[in-house]
Formats: C-alpha cells, structure tokens, sequence
C-alpha cells in the first residue's frame, strides 16, 4: 500500500496570553485505499489535527507530506493549490453556496483548476451527482434539498478534482441516522473501490465501526492501538 | 462566465435591496454631477463666447509698455545710469502712419482689423447735455471685427454711409435725451468745434453703460471733429482662433512697438473667477460621489461579513486571498459600471430638462435658455470617478475577505 500522507511530530500551539496545545507529537500514516476515523471527546483535537492534516492550518512544529511533497513551509498559495488538485473536504454543516445550484456547486473546484472545459466540467458534475442519486437535485438550490442530499453535494464536490485524499469533519454530525448511513457508505466505498485515502473525524460508534482502522486522540496526544481499542469499545457499549 | 465574476453577481443578486440603495446612491451621484457640470461648464462656455464675441480678441493701443530709453541711458549700455527729473516727451497722440501699420497687421493670417479713433464729445439735445465717448470707425471693416451690427434696433453701421453727418447712439443714450431715429443732435468736441449731427440707427446690447456711453461716426469725421487728421488711436482685432490671441498680440506688439492687448490679458481677472468656480463645483460634486462610494462601501462589507463562511469554504478548496478579493473587487466594479450607466441616462434626462428652462433676461429680447454643456468628457470624467471610487470602497472589505482564515471560520462553525 502507497502512503499518501505522513506526519511526524506534528503539533500545534495556538499562541495568546496562556497558549493553548491542540494536537501534540502527531505522527501518523495514511496509505491509499484507506478508511480512517478520527474519535475522540469533545476538545480533544480532532478537527485541529484534521486541518493541519488537510493543509488548511500550519502546524507549530513537526511536519506534514502529501504524496512525498514535504507541504511544511510552502506558501499559502502554494498550498491552495494542492488543496484543490489533492485534497477534497466533508465539512459537517455541508458549507455549499447558496446562491448556486447543486450542480453549479459541484462544479466550483473544477472551474477554479480551469484544467477542463466548460462542457466536460458540467458532464463530470452531473455524472457525480447522478453517482450519489442526485440527479433530481441537481438544479436545486441547497436550501431546497434535505439534509442528506445536501451533504451527498457536498461529497460530490469534495471528489470533483478527483482528489486522492478526501477529508470529513463530523460528516453525518448533523444528519439522521438513514442519512448518516448513506454518507458512510458512500466514503467507505471511496476508499474501498476507488483507492482514495479517506479520513474522517467522528464522534458516532457506528460511523467509525465502518472504518479499517480508528485513531483516538485525547487532549490532543495520540493513543497507542491497543488504548485505542478499548477506548473505541467504550464508545461502543455508551 | 468567469468564475469570480459569477460568485461576485450571485452575492449581488441575493441582496437586491442594499444593491438597488447603493446603485441608487452612485446613479444619483453621477446625475447630479453631471447636470452640475453641464450646467456650470454650459454656463462659463455662454459666458466665454459672449465675452469672446463681444470684445475684441485684441487690441492695438497707442501706448507703449516702457516708456523710451534716454540718451545717456544709451550711451552707457551697460553703465548704471540714473536720471532725474525727465519729463515726457510731448508726442502726437495716435497710432503713427496707421495706414502703413494697418496694412502690414492685415496682411497676417487668420485675422480681420479695424481702425478706431476714440475720444470724447459733449452731445447736446433739447437744453441736455451729457458726455459720451466717439467711436470713429469704417463701417466695413468694423462690421468684421465687431457683433455691434447683432445688436442695431433700428438701421446697421452701413447706415452712416448714407449720411456723413450721420451717428448712431446707444438706446440707452437715446432715451436720456428722449432723442429718436431723425432726431439731430449737436456734437461738440474736446478742441471746442460743434457739430449737428442726424441719429441714422440706434442700438442695444443690454449692457447700460454700453449702451449710454458709446456712439459710432464715420472715420473721417471723428478725425475732423476731434483735430486728429490721418490718424487712428486703436486697432482692433478678431481672429478665427481666439485661442491663438496671446500669441498674435505678442508678435503684433513686437513687430509696431505699440501695446498690444489681447482678449485673455484684459480678462485676467475674470478668468481666474472661472477657474474658482469650477474648483469649487468640482469639489462639491465630487463630494456626492464620494458619499455614493461609502454605500458601496456599506454594502461590499456586509457581503464579506455574511460571506464568511462562503470565504472560508472557497479557501478551503483552494481559492487564493487574491481570488477572493478579486471577487469582491469585481462587485465594486458592477456596482460602479451599472451606477454610472444609469447615473449618466438620468444625468442626461436631467440636462435635458434643464436645456429647457427659460431664462427671462431684461436685456434680451430673444427667447434664452439655460445654458448646457453636452460635451462626453465630463460623463467620462462623472464615470471615471463614480468608477473609482467604487474600486476603493471595494477594495477595503475585499482585503478583509482576502484574510480570513478558513480555520478560524470553521472552529467556530463546528
């Protein structure tokens, strides 16, 4: 199995009067094909470690490579452009535009990296949302389509520069339990069927038991496996 | 369409209200900038023509600017030479062989001249008596250079040429005396000779004191009444580029020596008032425009406040603070372009209405409107500034929208 990211001794401060520590001494391996999530309780660092994860923070210390590229460092720009071209985010309130219909949505990234033309970017986009039973919404606004659909749009776009890394943040977070299923099979199918690493923050037993494998992450450290496992039969049982 | 430029319009769109105030606030701004402008440019263009018109582009004095070098003065060249005491030479009043020096300015291009000999003469009529200055002229030449032939109530300059003895006064002269078309009116000069002469036409520009105190004979006479045979004290001038006026007097006063005036020299004064007036309009209007920038201003802001988490879902797939502010720079621009469109087809419709003012003058008899410039350089100029302006009051949200961090959104999102 090829890594696609790896970590090591990442850690993040927020700096101020009494700093805080987010995440602290992070190293960590995600390989192609797999379905990783990250448990943990409420302020533990989860979605901390996910942004530093996705680029879209810089750690304090320690260092992140996506694909063998060392990102620690590069430029905001630069590293915008590797979030568009590799990286495809699930946030857990969708963040769609709301003056833009589903398919107008999914095609944001795929006009942003201006790699095709207007018409292919459109038949792509209405093939993705067809591929997660969108095809009725697709000229719907957001505020017209229900929850799950929503967050399946969100998918859609997340995958729209075919991504290998898909990140999710409490993606079922605020969904019922049909739709919740629906979103996680549909990123276990990502990782299982289309190679892509994926990793998703969660705090729902159920969504995680779905994953290959589960991190758990207390007041930002790392848990050893074995921790881990017991940690996650707790959540389990609750 | 562009990607910014969709993502600009959609944030427009979706706040249609304050996008109509702001519109409103900038089409107004330049409506009201350009009906002032037309108005006041229109105005000072009225102004300018008339006093272009009306007075002579230049004028060739018998006087000279310095006065002569003495002799010991030329002698020492370079000696520092101070004299005591000189008098002025007594001279002949007049322009010296005006013939000869009427002539030679003739022959430059582009202009017509006229020579005038003015001076003074008690007019006597019915037990009256009051002063008024003697134009001597020569109809034909003087109708080239002159509107005075605009202005006759009754009978033209030609007229003099029916009678040598004949004058044409002022009205307002005319009806001091209670004098009419006919009517013979005693003239008696400065050197004491008096002379009946018959009232062949009558004139009114609307200016009082012109009309009170100025009248036209013939040449000839003037230089017989007044004892100035053969000689011509003004030339004057009008050329078919009044532009060129400083130019031509300057090489008209080299070429003769007398002083040359031109129209821009002897309205100095009132020129400086016109450039005031047009500091002081500019500053007003700008001043509605700048005060239409703070509603786009308003408006940009509340977009990037509401948009935060828009913003920070673009960063997050990878849009570049540039891209950002780009988006809301190019709804400044929209905001700034339809503003000034619709402000400049108001603006027009205000001209239009304002062109259609009568303006009731007790001096002119024909019907008068209120001047207006429609010239396109102040619509370019209205737009131009409603334009940036807007850019700038976009540019200080879009710098903020540029900088918001996706993170710190997101943390306080989840």
């Amino acid at each position: 199995m090829s890594t696609v990211l790896r970590t090591e001794a990442l850690t993040r401060v927020l700096p101020g009067d009494v700093p805080t520590t987010l995440v602290e001494n992070i190293d960590l391996e995600i390989a192609r094909g797999e379905f990783v999530a990250i448990m943990g309780p409420s302020g533990s660092g989860k979605s901390s470690l996910l942004y530093l994860l996705g680029l879209l923070d810089m750690p304090s210390a320690g260092r992140v490579w996506l694909d063998d590229t060392l990102t620690t460092g590069l430029s905001e720009d630069h590293l915008a452009h590797i979030r568009l071209e590799r990286i495809g985010f699930v946030f857990q309130f969708h963040f769609l535009l709301e003056e833009f219909s589903a398919l107008d949505n999914v095609m944001l990234p795929m006009r942003k990296l201006a790699r095709l033309e207007e018409d292919e970017a459109r038949d792509k986009a209405s093939e993705l949302l067809r591929t997660f039973d969108l095809a009725e919404q697709m000229h719907k606004r957001p505020s017209q389509m229900s929850g799950g659909q929503r967050q399946r749009v969100a998918v859609a776009r997340a995958l729209a520069n075919d991504p290998q890394l898909i990140l999710a943040d409490e993606p079922s977070g605020s969904l019922d339990t049909h739709a919740s299923a629906n979103v996680r099979d549909i990123l276990h199918d990502l990782a299982r069927n289309q190679n892509r690493a994926v990793v998703a923050v969660t705090h729902d037993p159920t969504f995680a038991q779905a994953a290959d494998r589960r991190i758990f992450l207390v007041d930002g450290q790392l848990q050893p496996p074995e921790r881990a496992a017991t940690l996650f039969e707790v959540s389990v049982r609750r | 369409m562009n990607l910014a430029v969709s993502i600009a319009l959609s944030h427009l769109l979706s706040r249609r209200r304050q996008t109509l105030v702001s519109l409103a606030g900038i089409g107004l701004g330049v409506a009201f900038f350009l009906a002032v402008s037309a108005l006041m440019r229109g105005s000072e263009q009225d102004f300018m023509r008339r006093l272009v018109d009306n007075s002579a582009h230049i004028t060739v004095y018998d006087e000279f600017r310095l006065a002569k070098p003495q002799a010991a003065e030329l002698a020492a060249a370079h000696g520092a030479v101070e004299i005591h005491g000189v008098k002025p030479e007594t001279e002949v009043r007049g322009i010296r062989q005006y013939k000869q020096k009427l002539d030679f300015v003739s022959r430059l291009p582009g202009l017509r001249v006229a020579p005038v000999l003015l001076g003074q003469a008690i007019f006597t009529f019915a037990g009256k008596d009051l002063g008024a200055a003697i134009n001597g002229v020569e109809p034909d030449l003087m109708k080239n250079v002159s509107t005075i032939d605009q202005y006759f109530v009754s009978g033209s300059l030609a007229s003099l040429h029916s009678d040598p003895d004949g004058i044409i006064i002022g009205t307002g002269l005319a009806d001091k005396f209670r004098a009419k078309l006919g009517d013979k009116i005693s003239v008696t000069s400065p050197t004491g000779l008096v002379r009946v002469m018959k009232i062949v036409a009558l004139f009114r520009t609307g200016t009082a004191s012109y009309d009170e105190g100025q009248t036209f004979i013939i040449l000839k006479r003037a230089q017989t009444l007044l004892g100035r045979p053969n000689v011509a004290n003004r030339f004057i001038l009008k050329l078919d580029d009044p532009a060129r006026a400083p130019v031509v007097a300057g090489q008209i006063e080299r070429a003769l020596g007398y002083k040359s005036q031109s129209w821009q020299e002897a309205s100095e004064d009132i020129m400086n008032l016109v450039k005031i007036r047009n500091i002081i309009m500019y500053s007003v209007v700008a001043a509605t425009l700048i005060v239409a920038a703070f509603g786009i201003y308003n408006v940009i802001s509340t977009v990037v406040l509401e948009k935060t988490r828009d913003i920070a879902i673009l960063k997050s797939i990878g849009f570049h603070a540039r891209d950002i502010r780009l988006i809301f720079l190019i709804e400044g621009a929209v905001l700034g372009l339809v503003g000034s469109v619709l402000g400049t087809g108001l603006g027009l419709a205000l001209m239009a209405g304002l062109a259609r003012v009568e303006v009731k003058s007790p001096f002119i008899t024909t019907q008068a409107f209120l001047p207006i410039y429609w010239g396109w350089d102040q619509m370019a100029l209205a737009a131009g500034f409603a334009m940036g302006s807007a850019l700038i009051a976009a540019y200080l949200p879009a710098r903020k929208g540029g900088r918001v961090r996706p993170v710190d959104i997101l943390r306080g999102a989840a």
